[in-house]
């Protein structure tokens, strides 16, 4: 999604995002969840999508592993 | 909340903008990239951003249906910020390390320094 806010506890809004569901049997699902606020607790990465490169992803062949809960 | 000696590792951090390093998170997944920014949270940015282990993590890895035969040049993911909360390690190369300098550090800090 598009990042509208951000604190210093890494709390974040985040606009128009969906959620992309990897799986190693199916393509990619891609859920439409709207506008979020999520609390930085749960944050471990916040990446910068390249558009261009994004764009040139099939995600109906993309097979991954889905990556592994945060253990502290 | 002051955690005595993370202003340590902040300062030394510091040092090392601009060096490659792998930061290994604790959902196991590690990430490569060079070292833009740290914080006093010792939240890390890494730009040019790739993933180790490509085979099972192919999403963070250059679109392409070839990503099998050439090494990914770039990702969908260019720069990165990293909670610092996540990180179990952040992996230097040998010669970015001076062991001594970081020993005594520690040495003062552990007596009350």
């Amino acid at each position: 999604g598009v990042l509208r806010g951000f604190d210093q506890a890494t709390n974040i809004i985040l606009d128009e995002s969906h959620e992309r569901v990897y799986s190693t049997k199916e393509g990619v699902q891609q859920l439409v969840l709207g506008l979020y606020i999520i609390r930085g607790d749960n944050i471990s990465i916040v990446g910068e999508i390249d558009e261009e490169l994004d764009e040139k992803l099939d995600l109906s062949k993309l097979r991954a592993h889905p990556l592994k809960p945060v253990i502290h | 909340m002051v955690i005595p000696g993370v202003q340590l590792f902040f300062s030394y951090f510091k040092d090392l903008v601009g060096r490659e390093v792998t930061v290994e998170l604790k959902n196991d997944l590690a990430i490569r990239g060079t070292l833009h920014s740290v914080d006093q949270y010792l939240n890390i940015k890494l730009e040019n951003t790739r993933v180790v282990d490509q085979d099972k993590y192919p999403h963070m890895v250059k679109p392409n249906s070839f990503f099998y035969f050439f090494p990914p040049s770039r990702l969908s993911v260019r720069n990165c910020f990293i909670r610092g909360s996540v990180v179990r390690y952040v992996q230097l190369p040998p010669e970015g390390v001076d062991v001594e300098l970081l020993h005594d550090a520690t040495r003062r800090e552990a007596r009350g320094g």
